[in-house]
């Protein structure tokens, strides 16, 4: 599926600035590995050692946080939107 | 003068100068504020802290560097209430209340938005923005209208009328999100990167912002004679309060400005969004996020973004987390104005109730010092309770209609 991530300001600089990047991907999880398939780099800032999402790293796939989804496993649709957004607390 | 160094990364150690970032560039962890507290040992005293000014910037020396002079609406130095009316129904011995209703604009905010101005204009910004569940927005719209900039507020549009009027009032820009705070939150995090020479608060200030709640620890302890309290209750939104009222504790501590050990911490959240409450009372390392749903506005945040380290503070010395329904926060919410004559918002009636809740349990110890802190004036929340606050009888401008009503509300006796 043709989707594009979206890259917060943090990782801009190891894609040469660009805010989004479109991919190739069926999956969440697909879609950070294509990008640092692209870009290497990305996928360690975002993973942990086990392959699991960094604690303070969200993603939202169509606007819905994937941990009410299927998390790294949820499924992509074409055209769609992976944001990867910092954790930030304060209210 | 200020006794910071740099930031820090909570997660994996890195440091970066104290500039305008928030997350760390290789692992997203949140940056911190850290200080050379060798250095102001023995400096940063009792009687220098008490020859400061009567607001939250007596205690500069141990926040962000402020600049040339602080953004002071006059923050802080809120009382700290010894509640024995309440302490009695609750079958407690010692019970303080940290009165932060008494701030500028009515919520314990003031305190963060005055440290996180302050190093806004330092860092040469001149545009004041957040995302809030309310009570921020009306803090960041008057501090900003106090120094002239234009401020951009973002919050979700269904919030307390209450709310919207007092930050409108201010004259800045106001953005009602169809959504939640986790939605207004997210929204906020994108747009600083697309606007990254606005202040937003909470998001590209917000290692400088949240310093600003340890000031309610030093403050406290000030108050109870330079000792800590053993007990504190604080009300649990994104968490960051908590985190910093511990970090507020552990400093004076190794200063050596008081005597006692940490107290503590418990937190406090409304069933209707209790992430927190829930994994802790599970047992587990993460958050997982809810979809709020309470009259406790001001803490509904479904997704709390410092909730490891709140349950890191919670389980290091034997604390608990509440969680109570929206019709116990509304019967606090009348018990500490009856008892003690405070009024609190939503949040100070999820603070009671999770207080009340806790002792019941047995969590909290009846026999030793409890402090709660009442973060926010009940003039905030008036939807809350309108419908149930009311007079208590109509009459007409007649002496016998008045006797009548005196005598059924028991003012009077019948046979009079």
């Amino acid at each position: 599926m043709n989707v594009i991530v979206r890259l917060p300001s943090q990782l801009r600089a190891l894609v040469g600035g660009a805010g989004e990047v479109p991919v190739e991907a069926g999956t969440v999880r697909d879609a950070i590995n294509a990008v640092d398939a692209a870009y290497p780099g990305i996928a360690f800032r975002v993973l942990d050692d086990r392959g699991a999402l960094r604690r303070f790293v969200n993603v939202f796939v169509a606007d819905e946080d994937v941990r009410f989804l299927d998390g790294l496993d949820t499924v992509l649709e074409a055209g769609q939107t992976v944001s990867l957004v910092p954790a930030v607390a304060g209210g | 003068m200020s006794f910071a160094t740099n930031l820090l990364c909570r997660e994996c150690g890195t440091t970066y100068p104290t500039e305008a970032r928030y997350s760390c560039e290789y692992c997203f962890g949140p940056l911190e504020v850290a200080y050379d507290l060798e250095a102001a040992k023995g400096v940063v005293t009792r009687e220098s802290i008490a020859a400061g000014p009567n607001s939250m910037w007596r205690y500069a020396a141990l926040l962000p560097d402020p600049g040339v002079e602080p953004v002071d609406l006059g923050a802080g130095w809120t009382p700290l209430r010894r509640a024995t009316r309440l302490a009695e129904v609750l079958g407690v011995k010692e019970l303080w209340l940290k009165d932060d209703t008494r701030n500028p604009t009515g919520s314990f905010k003031d305190r963060v938005v005055s440290v996180a101005l302050s190093s806004a204009r330092r860092l040469g910004f001149t545009t004041a923005a957040c995302a809030s569940t309310g009570n921020l927005a009306t803090s960041v719209a008057a501090h900003a209208a106090f120094i002239g900039w234009p401020s951009v507020t973002i919050i979700p549009s269904d919030l307390e009328k209450s709310k919207i009027a007092m930050t409108a009032i201010f004259g800045g820009t106001v953005l009602g999100v169809e959504g939640n705070y986790d939605d207004v939150n997210r929204l906020c995090v994108e747009l600083v990167a697309e606007h990254s020479d606005w202040a937003f608060v909470n998001v590209n200030l917000r290692p400088y912002y949240a310093e600003g709640s340890k000031t309610l620890s030093y403050e406290i302890a000030e108050q109870l004679g330079w000792r800590t309290p053993d007990q504190v209750v604080v009300p649990v939104a994104s968490g960051s309060q908590l985190t910093k009222v511990a970090k507020g504790f552990r400093e004076f501590i190794e200063l050596g400005l008081v005597d006692g050990p940490e107290p503590v911490l418990f937190g406090a959240q409304a069933t209707g969004c209790s992430p927190i409450a829930t994994a802790f009372a599970e047992g587990a390392d993460v958050v997982t996020p809810q979809r709020p749903n309470t009259i406790a506005r001001s803490l509904a945040i479904g997704n709390p973004a410092d909730g490891p380290y709140v349950l890191d503070e919670l389980r290091a010395r034997g604390g608990d987390c509440g969680s109570v329904s929206d019709d116990e926060i509304l019967e606090c919410i009348g018990l500490l104005a009856e008892t003690e004559g405070v009024f609190a918002e939503t949040a100070g009636g999820t603070t009671i109730a999770s207080l009340r809740q806790m002792i019941r349990r047995g969590t909290i110890d009846p026999e030793k010092s409890i402090v709660a802190i009442i973060s926010g004036h009940g003039l905030k929340t008036l939807d809350a309770i309108v419908d149930t606050a009311t007079v208590s009888s109509t009459i007409k401008p007649s002496l016998a209609e008045a006797e009548e009503a005196l005598r059924f509300h028991q003012l009077v006796s019948s046979a009079s």
